[in-house]
């Protein structure tokens, strides 16, 4: 194998696993050694920084980071990174002096942000600072978009809520809230220099069975019943609730429905539990609700009496896993079909992008799908002026893609606005390393690795929980689970940097790594070396740190997938041809460049 | 030395041996030894081996005198017996431990001054007695742990740290060992565990003394270019003569030989000791032959590493001496005091 090109920004991004599965990049070990430090203020600024909305995604992000934790791969529980967001939210003092300053004299640029969801607002508080004239749009009589009308009181707490979006809109935006935007020609037609799309994925999927029509009054679309409820519309269901579908949207139905008067709540899903899309511990807390979860059953007939539904009839399927595609296929299990008794059925079985109020003709072009023709980069669309970011981008994802999508979308925006290339001068990547060697035993950072199990989250007594939407499930870690859950992160940033020239190949380093990462042998082709290592290195995602030619003619070879960052080898280095040295990965953003 | 002790948590694939443990389980505590020390990669090096031997660690003990070598029976198998005696007298202990207990798998760790300096006299001995045991030299060629002066095994010109070169001439524990009458003689290096861990296997399951003089560069005081006992200088100047590959009992034989190349040496215990000898005029069952062979490469400045002699139907000083098949600690109170009739009649024996 080639030496590694550790110069590469690439390289040691892809070791500090949470960082690279996050779409924002978030830097999580920096800001949780600052948790631990109980510097929550500037814990909480990295996350604003990179993904915007902290206290927000803290309690409802998706966390791509945690299943890709190194801890996960040591055979136990990822960090509960997620939470320790939360923390640094809970906890932070006055961020205000932290925030960026918005010129009072603008740069003379106008720019539209149509909807008023994460992905717009992040646009908005990455353009301000620039001295851009910020126009908002949203047909909602508040910003935050799906944030405030879909994501339940019980789960994101309004304050919460408000808290985080006004700090963008008190940055100067131009709010013109309970704006129906109902054509894109018009928009355009207004002449801003350029156009940011994001109104998410608006439309609930609705399924066309027998009964459909008939029982109309008593099916209501998952997003916009929640929605009717976070306005205040909604205040009660009554009898029998069948919530349908497997996803996120679901789950908060069927917990929503619990706290607004449903006599019982079952949710139906079509597929198998494990295959649900709602997040693991989405379901794990509508079971502990007691709400019942009923697979492998799709939908047949809604059964229904002078106009009244009275249930629904469900087919018994099973999953087969097909060999060739590897994907799951539902066979019948020839049990007769089953009939459950409903009053209102929530339909949560999916959304989808929907654009009606963009005219066809205008140079922006739709896929089959109908979703916008987009540069996977630059999300510019075919109308060079109007960009696309969060749900309306490529279809329904998360709230940290549209931070992702965002800072990519104002990056495109300030370059269009000065007349520059939206590819060629395009910012780069960057890495810094810088050594946490503080003096003979001594580093910059927690070394010592803590075998401490994930930490148990407490949670408002049930009862409470259960009668008052507006009470808050999960509490959050106070201060001293906060710091002992954060001492729990391996410091993946903190890489393993190795020095040929000053290797005596002692194998010291070799003998003490606790996780075998480290082996000193002939060079050979990557599928060859990984299987001549001190440790199987199976793992293929994860690279191998490769050195130049030693002395005695054999290279280091260091496995990256189980490396505990635990700074041992550069400990019993005699030479310091080992260092633990800090990668600072630069994802260019506007305001962290002079662009 | 290190503040921050070894995680407990190790490789999810790491695998374990036939009485269920893994190589972890036969480490000890972490080292205090200078960051580099070659006796880390000694203390490495019998780890691996007694995993591999999967000879479980309360069947070890291990003996050592004073000096860097000898606090290296704390880095390893840290669930066994262990006795840290006075300098130069852990043959002594030794003896004693292995008459006592004649089950136990003895482990002796000894330095250059240990063994070479203040119990040179009992080293010769100990060799002399054939004391059924492995007796592992760290050889640095200094004395380390009072900052550098040179030690008896230190090569006449070879230099100091300082420049200043040694006028002595060095005593050569192995050529001492061959002379004396071990029956199993080897030397490596530190820095190459893939000949010193068989060799440390071979030691262990050979019946009779079972001497390795491993020489374990001392990073502080002996690692520059005036010595001969540095990282640089072993990987230019170390020449093995005699490979042995070690294989278990009842472990299937995978590796190809060329015919004429091998030679087969049955352990006591069922396994075999596949020696590879390099250079096909070595002879490592002929003593005297061993003896020239390292006398000569001495005198060019080569130092020769490997399984150098071994005599596999030596006897020990158990079968020397006659002694009862039993452990003391297993005999009972009647066996081990039969009374003064007995002692009477022992008397009586030598009127």
């Amino acid at each position: 194998m080639k030496a590694t090109d550790i110069r590469d920004p690439s390289y040691f991004h892809k070791v500090v696993d949470c960082q690279w599965a996050c779409p924002a990049h978030t830097p999580v070990p920096e800001y949780i050694r600052l948790i631990a430090e109980e510097r929550y203020t500037e814990a909480f600024m990295i996350n604003w920084e990179s993904n915007v909305f902290p206290g927000i995604l803290g309690r409802t992000c998706d966390r791509p980071c945690e299943p890709a934790c190194r801890r996960v791969r040591t055979e136990e529980k990822p960090v509960a990174i997620c939470r320790l967001k939360r923390v640094a939210a809970d906890h932070k003092g006055d961020i205000g002096p932290y925030l960026p300053t918005v010129p009072k004299r603008k740069n003379g640029k106008r720019i539209a942000m149509l909807g008023a969801g994460p992905a717009s607002l992040a646009v908005a508080r990455d353009l301000l600072p620039f001295g851009y004239e910020i126009d908002m749009f949203d047909r909602d009589p508040a910003g935050g978009g799906m944030m405030r009308s879909q994501i339940p009181a019980f789960r994101l707490p309004a304050d919460v809520l408000e808290e985080e979006v006004d700090i963008i809109l008190d940055m100067g935006v131009n709010a013109r809230f309970g704006y129906e935007i109902t054509s894109m020609k018009d928009m355009l037609d207004m002449d801003y220099d350029a156009y940011f799309v994001g109104t998410g994925a608006p439309r609930g999927r609705d399924l066309d069975l027998p009964g459909r029509q008939e029982v109309d009054a008593h099916i209501s679309i998952g997003i916009d019943w929640l929605s009717s409820v976070a306005f205040g519309h909604t205040t009660s269901i009554s009898g029998k609730v069948i919530v349908m579908g497997g996803g996120n949207t679901a789950m908060d139905c069927c917990r929503t429905s619990k706290r607004v008067g449903a006599e019982s709540v079952t949710v139906v899903v079509r597929s198998a539990f494990e295959v649900m899309k709602a997040s693991e511990w989405e379901k794990e807390e509508a079971m502990d609700e007691n709400i019942p979860i009923v697979n492998n059953r799709p939908p047949k007939e809604f059964v229904h009496e002078n106009g009244k539904l009275k249930g629904v009839v469900f087919e018994c399927v099973t999953p087969v896993r097909d060999e060739s595609s590897g994907r799951l296929r539902y066979v019948p299990t020839g049990e007769p079909d089953v009939y459950m008794e409903c009053d209102h059925i929530l339909m949560a079985i999916g959304q989808e992008n929907h654009c009606p109020w963009i005219e066809r003709d205008i140079g922006l072009e739709f896929d089959k799908w109908d979703c916008p023709v987009l540069d996977e980069v630059t999300l510019q669309s075919t109308h060079p002026k109007v960009f696309f970011g969060g749900d309306s981008a490529f279809g329904p994802e998360n709230i940290i893609w549209a931070s992702a999508h965002a800072h990519q979308a104002a990056i495109s925006i300030h370059l269009l606005c000065q007349g520059k290339d939206l590819k060629a001068d395009r910012p780069p990547e960057g890495v810094n390393l810088i050594s946490q060697k503080m003096g003979v035993h001594e580093w910059s950072y927690d070394a010592e690795h803590d075998p401490a199990k994930r930490f148990i989250v407490p949670h408002a007594e049930k009862r409470r929980a259960l009668g008052n939407i507006k009470v808050e499930v999960e509490l959050g870690f106070d201060r001293a689970l906060g710091f002992k859950e954060a001492q729990r992160c391996l410091n993946c940033d903190v890489q393993t940097v190795f020095t040929e020239g000053l290797c005596i190949e002692c194998d010291a380093c070799v003998d003490i790594c606790p996780m075998d990462c480290i082996t000193f042998t002939s060079n050979g082709e990557e599928t060859d070396l990984r299987e001549r290592l001190t440790a199987p290195a199976d793992n293929a995602e994860q690279d191998l740190y490769v050195s130049q030619t030693l002395p005695t003619g054999r290279v280091m070879v260091k496995d990256e997938d189980v490396c505990l960052h635990c700074g041992l080898c550069a400990e019993r280095c005699p030479t310091a041809a080992w260092d633990m040295q800090k990668s600072v990965v630069h994802i260019p953003q506007l305001g962290t460049y002079s662009g | 030395m290190t503040f921050v002790a070894k995680p407990r948590v190790h490789h999810p694939l790491l695998p374990t041996n036939e009485i269920g443990l893994t190589r972890r389980d036969y480490e000890g505590l972490v080292s205090t030894l200078c960051a580099g020390c070659g006796h880390d990669s000694v203390s490495a090096a019998i780890v691996q081996a007694c995993a591999e031997l999967a000879i479980p660690p309360h069947l070890f003990a291990k003996v050592s005198g004073i000096g860097c070598s000898s606090k290296t029976p704390s880095y390893f198998l840290g669930n066994s017996h262990g006795f840290n005696s006075v300098h130069g007298r852990m043959p002594s202990v030794a003896t004693g431990a292995n008459l006592a207990n004649r089950e136990l798998y003895c482990i002796g760790v000894s330095g250059d001054g240990d063994s070479a300096s203040i119990g040179i006299g009992q080293f010769a001995h100990i060799v002399r007695r054939r004391i059924n045991m492995l007796y592992i030299v760290d050889n640095n060629g200094t004395y380390g742990l009072t900052k550098g002066q040179f030690s008896a095994t230190n090569d006449k010109g070879s230099t100091s740290k300082k420049g200043v070169p040694n006028l002595y001439e060095p005593i050569d524990l192995v050529s001492m060992a061959l002379q004396i009458g071990a029956s199993f003689v080897a030397r490596s290096f530190s820095g190459d565990k893939t000949q010193l861990v068989p060799l440390i296997k071979a030691g262990l399951l050979h019946r009779g003394f079972a001497f390795i003089d491993v020489i374990s560069p001392c990073v502080a005081f002996n690692n520059h270019n005036g010595s001969t006992k540095s990282y640089d200088y072993l990987r230019t100047r170390g020449a093995s003569v005699v490979t042995a590959d070690f294989i278990a009992a009842g472990e299937e034989i995978t590796a190809d030989y060329a015919p004429g190349e091998v030679e087969t040496v049955h352990m006591p215990d069922g396994s075999q000791l596949r020696l590879r000898k390099l250079d096909t005029s070595y002879d490592p069952h002929n003593r005297a032959h061993a003896l020239e062979h390292v006398l000569e490469a001495q005198q060019e400045g080569e130092v020769v590493t490997g399984l150098l002699y071994v005599d596999p139907d030596a006897s020990d000083c158990h079968e020397i001496l006659d002694t009862v098949e039993t452990p003391l600690n297993a005999l009972g109170e009647e066996e081990l005091c039969p009374g003064s009739d007995a002692l009477e009649r022992i008397n009586a024996s030598f009127r």
